[in-house]
């Protein structure tokens, strides 16, 4: 029996697990994946949001806003890439400016203290690649760039760390109120007992909801697809360059990542199957023609990877956060979109603080730990360098040319607290294979590595998901079609 | 620091050769780089025939071919260095190098060969829409899985692109038992040789469409389904020729592309037409001191023509660290125009050339009797029939140093004609 059972481990179920890792409770999250943060937490703009977007007086102004800072700090206790370059918004036409005026007053209200208006020849001297046709700006400084799914990674192995038990392949089938608690079963035919249920199963939060009867969540899923280009094309920008939402939709974005690529997209469209991350000729072709309106040198030549991800809207504009009507000790966090990833850290203070209020009893941990390392041996100087490799040679050896990994940064990955298993796991705890050859070269013996340190055979080395099967059985073995 | 005269990074068939020809030009205090634990580059996983036809009148296979250079090398002083990976070159040819056993150090060369070899463009780079699911390859990473690691990687194959690799991966997947259901290049020829479509495609009954390409990708966590279409001459998919393959696997082989990182980071020019960097008559880059040779300077489709070259710039290192330091010479640029998409080398100096030189290009479109023209100014300098040239072969020419030696301007042209026949 658990105190609290939190379903879904995006980035939104990591950081309300880690908030609650800080009280002496029992408490575990579900995932139906085999990693963290599968969902919009793996596909996403990845942008640290200023928060003068959103409604002014709105649950998601306040925690985009509060979010935004308790991010930073995050990041930097627990060594998480995250850097703020800030963002700007571009006006084209005298619509755009008043766009770009109400935001400035808008994001003042929200209490963003910082924001400035630049004028044409300030937009083009700090950022020269800026189409010509610039009138002006939103510049707002506190608007960063982050690695979402390194971000929800960490906030999940510090709830590890602090005693939080996390079940994957768990895929919530069905929950049952039963006096005092929930029984909840789980597609592999485990059931898990709580007190208390946590909705944070994203654009799958309204199917959750229905599990005990409450249908205030509806998901209108939406996809949005991405262009990622080569580092050559990283440099184009210094800022994250948004654009005024016209009549035929919301503008896209260009902006420089955290490991240095160019991230250009998304479009909005309305899809029927949440689980369809596919990439489709005629969003691509919307996407890079908005893009260019803004920034026309972006040479889509140089793309490494494209890429969707569906977001968790929902008719009405704010965020659902609370206890359910219907049921009592079940809480939402459900249609968390965007600026979702910005405002998790500041939900999980949030449903933690209306959980107590509703009962839970909440008695803080005085040995909470709230620290990650990584090794990363491209951030070292030549003698630290040295160091690890003497102590481990394996960190001498480079798997992966385009980002420079090891093996022992390989090895490192798939020990320790959430551990990888896949192949894409690896990438997302290492950056092997998110460059230019996109693992042409790196991801056999990333293969080799796994089999060897799992000690599985190679055939049973999966590409991500579950059934993502790379190798189908040994040459020479016999068996043909 | 450690020195050395001459480092050569990395260790295929344009390594090899260039080291071994630098050591029989008198240079001894040779470093060979490599990141592989084993020498011979890509050569290793190349285990079928073909190789060494033109160099030792001979077919072998890949790992045959690199032996032998691997015995040659075995020979000289040259010192070997595998798994290792540079890092970094700079200007003034300090190599930051990493590796297992000496860790993290800067070597100092006097002379630097570039031999890095090319990359695979991926899905990416032609931007195919549709899941992202296992089951999608490069060809050369599925011919590594196979050849080296010895599994399989799907049991029902489509070959996206005809360049050489995705040919001879069609036979191979084949062999192992698998069942290749087309072959689909999106232009209106094949770019790999002519002898591969015959001998990989052809013998096996795989269908090569030509001018199709893959317009969508299905399969949540494996591929399931390929849907190809037709295209028009803008290369854009013409709706209601869709096909549908239900297939595990696709394979892509739509490119090479030199790899240049630690090159451009140098500050060494590149030439987008080969993404290589321009090199001069003797093969050395806009770097003084840094040379470039193989598959980082264009892609060849013969090794033995790699071999060429590679040796053409083992003998100018060895010449510029035994103090030849005459280069500097007036520099002709050779222009590459019409049909012609580029040549390597990009630019000459005349006094450099001892007899005559070897000029490398490709052409953009298919001619049968074609005549390639070779001018300075107005006046042609030097002309070259051709049975036919195609896109898919890398051609050459030879220009006699006399043909060259009195040009007036400070560039030559080169184009490729149809000869019409009265
Ligand atoms: C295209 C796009 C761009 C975005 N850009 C930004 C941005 O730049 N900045 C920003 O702040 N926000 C952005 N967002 C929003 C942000 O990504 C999300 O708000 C945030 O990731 C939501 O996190 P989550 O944990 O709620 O959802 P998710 O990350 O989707 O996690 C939900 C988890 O629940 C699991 N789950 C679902 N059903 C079940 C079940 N039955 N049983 C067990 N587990 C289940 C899923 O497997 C998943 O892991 C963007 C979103 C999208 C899609």
């Amino acid at each position: 029996m658990y105190d609290v059972l939190i379903i879904g481990c995006g980035v939104v179920g990591a950081a309300v697990a880690r908030e609650f890792s800080k009280y002496n409770i029992s408490l575990a999250v579900l995932e139906a994946q085999n990693d963290v943060a599968m969902g919009q937490t793996k596909a996403n703009s990845a942008i640290i949001h200023a928060g003068y977007d959103p409604e002014t007086g709105t649950k998601m102004a306040k925690l985009n806003v509060f979010g935004n800072e308790l991010t930073a700090k995050l990041c930097k206790k627990l060594n998480v890439s995250f850097k703020r370059i800030g963002s700007l918004v571009v006006a084209f036409d005298e619509y755009d400016q008043m766009h770009v005026n109400n935001l400035f007053s808008r994001g003042s209200a929200n209490g963003i203290k910082d924001l400035e208006i630049w004028s044409r020849e300030k937009c083009l001297k700090e950022e020269p690649a800026l189409s010509n046709k610039v009138k002006c700006a939103l510049y707002a400084p506190s608007a960063g760039i982050i690695n979402p799914w390194e971000y929800a990674l960490a906030l999940a192995q510090t709830a590890v760390k602090n005693g939080a038990d996390i079940y994957f392949d768990s895929f919530v089938t069905s929950i049952k109120k039963e006096q005092e608690y929930f029984k909840v079963s789980v597609l592999n035919g485990s059931s898990y007992y709580a007190k208390y249920i946590i909705n944070a199963a994203g654009v799958h939060s309204d199917e959750i909801a229905s599990m005990v009867s409450d249908n205030a969540v509806k998901i209108v899923p939406t996809k949005g697809e991405y262009y990622l280009l080569d580092k050559s094309q990283g440099t184009l920008v210094n800022h994250i360059i948004f654009q005024c939402p016209t009549e035929k939709g919301k503008g896209v974005l260009v902006a420089p990542t955290i490991h240095g690529n160019l991230i250009v997209g998304p479009n909005a469209e309305y899809t029927k199957n949440k689980n369809d991350t596919s990439t489709s000729a005629s969003g691509l072709d919307y996407v890079a023609k908005m893009a260019l309106k803004s920034v026309p040198d972006i040479n889509f030549k140089d793309n490494i990877r494209n890429f969707s991800g569906v977001r968790a809207n929902t008719l009405d504009e704010d965020f659902i956060i609370g206890e359910s009507n219907t049921v009592k000790g079940f809480f939402n966090l459900a249609g968390i979109k965007s600026p979702g990833l910005t405002a998790a850290a500041a939900i999980a203070k949030e449903i933690v603080q209306i959980c107590s209020q509703s009962g839970v009893v909440l008695e803080r941990k005085d040995n909470f730990i709230n620290e990650r390392k990584v090794v990363s041996l491209k951030s070292l100087t030549a003698d630290e360098k040295n160091k690890l490799i003497s102590s481990d040679p394996k960190f001498g050896r480079v798997i992966c040319r385009c980002e420079t990994v090891t093996e022992g940064e390989i090895i490192a990955a798939l020990s320790g607290v959430l551990p990888a298993h896949t192949v894409d796991g690896v990438k997302r705890r290492t950056n092997a294979g998110m460059g230019r050859c996109q693992g042409g070269f790196c991801s056999s013996r990333i293969v080799e590595i796994i089999s060897s340190q799992l000690g599985i055979d190679p055939c049973e080395v999966l590409q991500d998901a579950q059934g993502s099967v790379i190798l189908t059985k040994r040459t020479k073995s016999g068996d043909t079609v | 620091m450690r020195h050395y005269q001459l480092a050569i990074i990395g260790a295929g068939p344009a390594g090899l050769a260039a080291a071994v020809k630098a050591y029989e030009n008198g240079v001894k205090k040779i470093l060979v780089i490599e990141r592989d634990k084993i020498l011979g580059g890509i050569l290793n996983q190349c285990i079928h025939n073909g190789f060494g036809l033109h160099r030792f009148k001979q077919e072998l296979t890949g790992p045959e071919y690199a032996d032998r250079y691997i015995k040659m090398l075995n020979e000289t002083s040259a010192e070997i260095q595998t798994d290792t990976m540079v890092l970094n070159i700079t200007k003034e040819r300090i190599l930051s190098v990493i590796s297992p056993l000496r860790g993290f150090e800067n070597i100092k060369a006097d002379a630097v060969i570039l031999a890095m070899g090319c990359r695979e463009r991926t899905r990416g780079a032609i931007r195919i829409p549709g899941s992202r699911p296992s089951g999608i390859f490069t060809a050369g990473t599925a011919q590594r899985y196979i050849n080296i690691d010895g599994y399989m990687v799907g049991r029902r194959a489509v070959i996206l692109g005809s360049g050489d690799i995705g040919l001879i991966m069609a036979r191979r997947m084949t062999l192992e038992g698998a069942k290749v259901l087309a072959c689909i290049e999106v232009m209106p020829y094949s770019s790999g040789l002519n002898r591969n479509i015959v001998q990989c495609l052809n013998d096996f009954d795989i269908p090569l469409y030509l001018s199709h390409t893959v317009i969508d990708i299905k399969g949540a966590n494996r591929l399931e389904k390929v849907i190809a279409a037709k295209v028009d001459e803008n290369r854009r998919p013409i709706k209601g020729t869709e096909m549908e393959f239900d297939c595990d696997t696709l394979l892509l082989s739509i490119g090479l592309i030199p790899e240049n990182e630690l090159t451009r980071a140098c500050g060494i020019q590149i030439d987008f037409r080969t993404n290589g960097a321009y090199v001069y008559e003797n093969m050395q880059t806009s770097c003084e001191g840094i040379f470039a040779c193989g598959n980082v300077v264009h892609v060849h489709d013969l090794v033995d023509y790699v071999s060429e070259e590679s040796e053409k710039a083992g003998e100018a290192a060895a010449k510029y660290i035994l103090g030849d330091k005459t280069l500097n010479n007036k520099t002709i640029e050779i222009d590459a125009q019409g049909a012609v998409t580029y040549t390597v080398p990009q630019r000459m100096r005349c006094e450099n050339i001892d007899k005559n030189l070897k000029v490398f290009f490709r052409v953009n479109k298919s001619i049968d009797k074609a005549k390639i023209i070779v001018s300075d100014y107005q006046k042609d300098i030097a002309s070259f029939k051709k049975q036919y040239v195609v896109p898919g072969e890398m051609q050459n020419i030879i220009l006699a140093k006399n043909q060259i030696e009195n040009i007036r301007g400070d560039y030559i042209t080169i184009r490729a004609e149809e000869i019409i026949s009265e």
